[in-house]
Formats: structure tokens, sequence, C-alpha cells
């Protein structure tokens, strides 16, 4: 009898929605489109229009990338309801670890000479490596142990920077080999006309991701939106994507830095030669990070134990689910991801120094929550924590802009985090979603 | 005396099942079998020990000591992916359904489909959802949303179309009805009387004595982790099994 009234509502609901609601869009993510798009203006407006420039935005990409990677892991991590507050310390050693293949032990106890190609490749897998085993080692004391990841996370975040420090002696290593510094930003960024390229294959993939969509709806004869509204989305999708190519695109290499580069290879900057940056590597790093973690959250067999194990664990291992191989894989990717983003922080600064990624933790713990992944577990986004990484940094380089004191700045970002999750709370509250 | 009235061989032996939790017996020496195309209803007070007797074939508790016939060979039940294996489903009273994900999503929990490419393939799965719970609850319209959205007729039927689709041979259901109205009720006897005469063996959980004598062939009682006796349920009123459970009393009838 409740099923009858219940199921006329829902009939009742879909052909009364509202000409936004038709647009099936996710409100949570417009909300923080939203927030970010303020965030921008504002500071824009503070700044004298020195926020929203090809110059800023190519900063504050390349800033976002060491983060945003880490915070995709943070969302399954959080998700199964558990918490990794080791990921600076793990991002440090497996810098270390790297800096150390790279400047020391390949030149002076392999013998490969300086700027021999086999070295960046060799330091970049040490990274991922050291960051894979520290996870895996951390979701087995967890899944297999017992011990609550809190406790676990909260050990490593004292003992995996301080390895490194023994590791190091404490120095700091430079310099790093020069194509390993090419995952860094700005050092390794592939040009206009590669940008472009990139920019028509993302384009025709949204909108090939978009007909298929339609299409296996309508193959199993599920309701699909109307025609307008795909479009309507489709379009947004790829002005964003334009939009962000052609503002990089914008972005000209200074003179100084060009006519050294030329020199570099023999030759003299001719007059009034401009050359545009481009994409950053490490941005399509973050990107294929961003697809890949994505599939694996929604299309895969493992994204689905992830958050069924984090909606019900019981429910999870009465289903026949491995709720402890899971934890280590969960722990294991997340390494990996600290390990990838140590290969490109300390590209980024050209150095391995002992306090690399140090409050990471916290901030990609931020980003994830701001992004909605929920810590009572089983909700959370990939896309949602890159965009929550983006807003976290666009934050504290604004204010830097700005010229906000740097003790004020924490405060606004502490208080900004609460904030988002407050409303978060008042969202799901008023839609009914238990959380 | 009576006795068993079927014969040959049974769906499911436990022979002499033993599971102490630090030093409490919660089954002690428990003996029962289940035939094809019947209902056993397993009877006691709460913490008798029949949910714990029947963890142990269903692969959430690791029993101590005896024995698991399964078609009368010899069955190794180590977890609940073992017990899959023998086509050993279970409707928990909890239901054991996550509450963040559709129905589709639970339903396949830990079978999903997938495309040649090693890909859920979300919108088959849907579909094959729709495909049983059009013959289970054809009111059921409810797919996009997660089940904690569900009311708890709704949830139950996700939760018996899970065991239904996977070809269950013997099906473990704990008290499949104290949470449901009496429409829904019906709905689940109907059901089980659908699933009987496809050839299913069925232990059913039940405290309710008027769901017992409706439901159930023959009903074991168990009192303090030991079995009082089982009866054939046409053999015996509600009062000789109330006896059963509350004083102990085996009655002549019981074997």
């Amino acid at each position: 009898m409740s099923d009858q009234a219940d199921s006329n509502r829902i009939e009742t609901g879909q052909s009364g929605k509202s000409l936004f609601g038709q647009l099936e869009l996710d409100m949570r993510l417009m909300g923080m489109v939203g927030a970010f798009i303020a965030i921008a203006l504002v500071f824009n407006f503070f700044t004298d229009g020195r926020f929203i420039t090809p110059r800023n935005t190519f900063n504050l990409t390349v800033q976002t990338v060491s983060v945003a990677i880490m915070a995709t892991g943070m969302v399954f991590v959080i998700v199964t309801r558990h918490i990794d507050l080791s990921v600076g310390a793990v991002l440090a050693i497996a810098s270390a670890m790297g800096a150390m293949m790279q400047a020391r032990w390949l030149p002076q106890v392999v013998g490969l000479e300086y700027g021999n190609p086999m070295i960046a490749p060799l330091a970049i897998v040490t990274c991922l490596v050291v960051g894979t085993l520290i996870g895996a080692f951390n979701g087995w004391l967890i899944g297999y142990q017992g011990i609550p990841a809190f406790i676990v996370t909260l050990g490593g975040l004292l003992i995996w920077r301080f390895v490194g420090w023994y590791v190091t002696d404490g120095q700091t290593i430079a310099p790093l080999d020069q194509n390993f510094l090419v995952l860094g930003g700005a050092e390794g960024t592939i040009g206009a006309t590669l940008s472009w390229i990139i920019c028509a294959l993302a384009v025709a993939g949204a909108i090939f991701a978009l007909y298929n969509a339609r299409k296996a709806k309508k193959n199993h004869g599920f309701p699909t939106k109307p025609l307008w509204a795909e479009f309507t989305v489709g379009g947004l999708i790829v002005a964003v994507i334009i939009g962000y190519v052609a503002t990089l695109n914008a972005y000209d290499i200074p003179t100084g830095k060009l006519r050294r580069l030329f020199e570099a290879r023999g030759d003299v900057l001719p007059d009034g030669y401009t050359e545009a940056y481009g994409l950053p590597i490490s941005v399509l790093v973050l990107i294929v990070v961003a697809i890949a973690m994505t599939m694996v959250a929604k299309k895969t067999r493992l994204g689905k134990y992830i958050f069924a194990t984090g909606g019900n664990p019981d429910a999870a291992e009465l289903s026949g689910i491995n709720t402890k191989l899971l934890t280590v894989k969960i722990f294991a990717l997340m390494g990996f991801l600290s390990g990838l983003s140590a290969v490109i922080a300390s590209a980024r600064l050209s150095v391995h120094s002992n306090d690399i990624g140090t409050l990471d933790e916290l901030r990609v713990i931020a980003a994830a929550v701001i992004g909605g992944t929920a810590l009572s577990g089983g909700i959370g986004t990939i896309h949602g924590a890159i965009l929550g990484a983006l807003i976290m940094q666009s934050l504290q380089s604004g204010m830097a802009m700005v010229g906000v004191d740097a003790p004020l700045q924490n405060i606004v970002v502490g208080s900004v985090l609460v904030f988002a999750v407050w409303i978060d709370i008042q969202y799901r509250k008023r839609l009914g979603i238990k959380v | 005396m009576s006795s068993n009235p079927n014969t040959g061989t049974p769906l499911v032996e436990l022979k002499d099942i033993s599971i102490a939790f630090g030093g409490v017996k919660a089954v002690d020496h428990v003996s029962i079998d289940l035939y094809p195309g019947e209902v056993v209803g397993l009877l006691g007070h709460n913490g008798a020990g029949k949910s714990t007797l029947i963890k142990c074939l269903s692969g959430a508790y690791q029993k101590d000591a005896g024995e698991i016939v399964i078609n009368g060979e010899h069955a190794e039940i180590r977890n609940t992916r073992d017990a899959r294996r023998y086509n050993v489903e279970t409707i928990y009273q909890t239901l054991a359904l996550a509450d963040n994900l559709d129905a589709a999503s639970n339903l396949f929990l830990g079978r999903e489909l997938v495309t040649p490419l090693g890909f859920v393939d979300e919108p088959a799965m849907e579909a094959e959802t729709r495909k049983i719970m059009g013959r289970l609850n054809p009111n059921f319209k409810k797919f996009k949303v997660p089940v904690s959205a569900l009311s708890g007729g709704q949830r139950q039927s996700v939760a018996i179309a899970r065991a239904v689709y996977f070809n269950a041979k013997i099906l473990i259901m704990d008290e499949p009805t104290a949470a449901l109205g009496p429409h829904e009720t019906q709905m689940v006897a109907e059901l089980i009387e659908e699933l009987k005469a496809q050839g299913l063996g069925i232990f059913l959980i039940e405290h309710d004595i008027h769901n017992v004598m409706r439901l159930c062939d023959r009903a074991m009682v168990m009192k303090n982790g030991q079995k009082v006796g089982t009866v054939n349920v046409n053999e015996v009123t509600d009062e000789d099994i109330l006896g059963m459970i509350i004083m102990g009393k085996k009655p002549p009838q019981a074997y």
C-alpha cells in the first residue's frame, strides 16, 4: 500500500520537473563551481584584475596538481570510513628516495653520468614504488591487524618524514635531473599546437561519452533527458575545456627564458618571436589520474566495493567482498598517488628538501571534504575532490596576492573548511539524505 | 514417536555442529537436515543459538566442531564466498544492504555483471533488476535512488531478489517478516510458497508462531544452544511448539 503511494509520488515528480531540473545537473557540484567562480571574481576585483589572467591560471593549476592528485586517492580512503594522515610524510620519503636516486646513488654508486636518459625514469619508479609499498603496509596494518587507520597513519606522519631525514642526512638534495624537472610544471609544457590537439581530443571524448551514455539508456529503454538539455550540458563542458586551453595558450614564455632556451640550443632568439607555454605536463598527469580514478570509482568492481563497504561494511563482508584485502588495495593506491605527487612536487621545487609536503595531509583531507566526501563513509566523488583542491589553492594564493597576513590566511582557510561542511550538512538535511 | 517424512538425499545436513564464544556454548551438538521443496522453521528464544547455527552454514561464522554435508557430499564453508559457491543464499534480518547504493548495485553486490573489457555493466544490471523486481514486486519503481530511500517492504524485496536471482538452492531467511506490514508479510508468504514449488529448501528463522504454522513443513526448536526436538508441523498444535520453546518440553510427536 505504501508502495503504491510512494511510486505515484515518484512518477508525478518526474513529469513535474522544472526546466532547470531537466538538465539533471548535480546541484552540489554546481554549488561548488559557483563558489569557485565567486572566489575568482572577488580576488580579481581586489587584485585589480591580476587574478583571472593567463599567468595566474597557469600558476594556480600547477600549484594545485600535487594536492589534487592525492585528494583523488583520499576520496577512496574516506569513503571506506578510514583516514590517511601520513600522505605528506609519505610524499617526503618518496621524494627523498627519488632525489637520492637521481643525485647520489645512480651517478655515484651505479655510475650513470649526469643527464643519462635512464636517470629520470628510474627516479620516478623509485618514488612510485616507495609510496605504494608504504601505503600497502599501512593497509595491511589496518585491514589485517585491525589497528585503526587514524593511529597507523598518525604514526606514519611522525615516522616517514624522518626516515627521509636519515636517508638524506637532513640535507637538501639538488640538482635534480633535467628530464625529471619536466614533470614539475613551468619547466615542462607542451606548447600551443599540441595543446590545441589535446583540446580537440578532449572535446571529442566528452561528446562521445555523452552520446554513448544516452545510447546505452535508450538501448535498455530507460528514460533519457530531453535533447536540448543534453546539448546544454555538452556545450558547457566543451566551453570549459576550450576556455581553459585558450587561456593557457595565451600565456607566453618570458623573453629572458626564451633567449636562454635558444642559447642552450646554440641559436639566437629572433626579434619579436613569442611562444606560448600551453598545457603543463603535470596538469596532463592530473587529468589522466582524474579520468582513471573516475573510471575506477564508477566502472569497476573495485570502485563498487569501495562504495559498498563505505555504505555498510557488514553488508559488504556478507556479500563476499574481501574487505581486508580491499583496505590494502585502497591504501596502496593512496601511497602510489602520494609517490606520484612526490615526483611532481619535487620537480616543481627543483630540489628535495626535508620539509616538502608539510601539512599536505591536512590540505588533501580538506580538499576531499570540501569536495563533498562524507567522513561517515559511502559518499564522495573524484571531480569534487579536485575542485575542492582548486578552491583551497585559489583561496591561499588569492589571499597571498591581495597581501593578507599569513596568520589570517590560515584562519580563513580553516573557517572555509568548517563552513563548507556545515553547508553540506544543511543541504543533505533539506533533501532528506541521511549522512 | 514420529519421524522425518522425507526420503532420499537431503539438500543439507548439519551434523553435530558446535560453536562456542569464550566458553559460552552458543550451539551445542545440534543436527538438522533440509530436503528440496520444504521449509524448516528454526525456533527458540533470543539467544537460543538458532542464528548462530545458521551462520555456520551461511559462512559468517566458523563452526568449532561437526560437519556440513550438501547434496550428500562433505562441504567446506569458511566464508560467505564459499557458501555462495554451494548455492546457499542468505537473507539477513538486517537485510545487509549498502544504503548508499541503488537496488541494482545491491542486487549484484559482489557478483557484478561486467562488459568484455572488464568494466561494470551498469545498464545491463539495471535491466536485469527491473526484470526480477517486475516478477517479485511489480509495484517497485525506485530503481535510481539509494536503498536508504526505500520502505521496509521495498528493501526486503531487494534483499529477496538478491537471493532468488542467483539460483539459490538453499535459502536461509532470518525473520523475513519482522519489520513488515500485513500486506508485505502476505507477499513474502506467497513468495516462500512459490520458491518451495520450485524445489528450493528454505531454513526459516521465525518468532511468530502463526507464521510457523502457516509456512513451515517441519520445525526444529532450540533452547540454550541445545536442540529440544524436531516436529512435523502438521502433527502438532501451536501449543505443543510453544511448550517446546518456553519450557523445553518435548512432545511425543517430536524426534
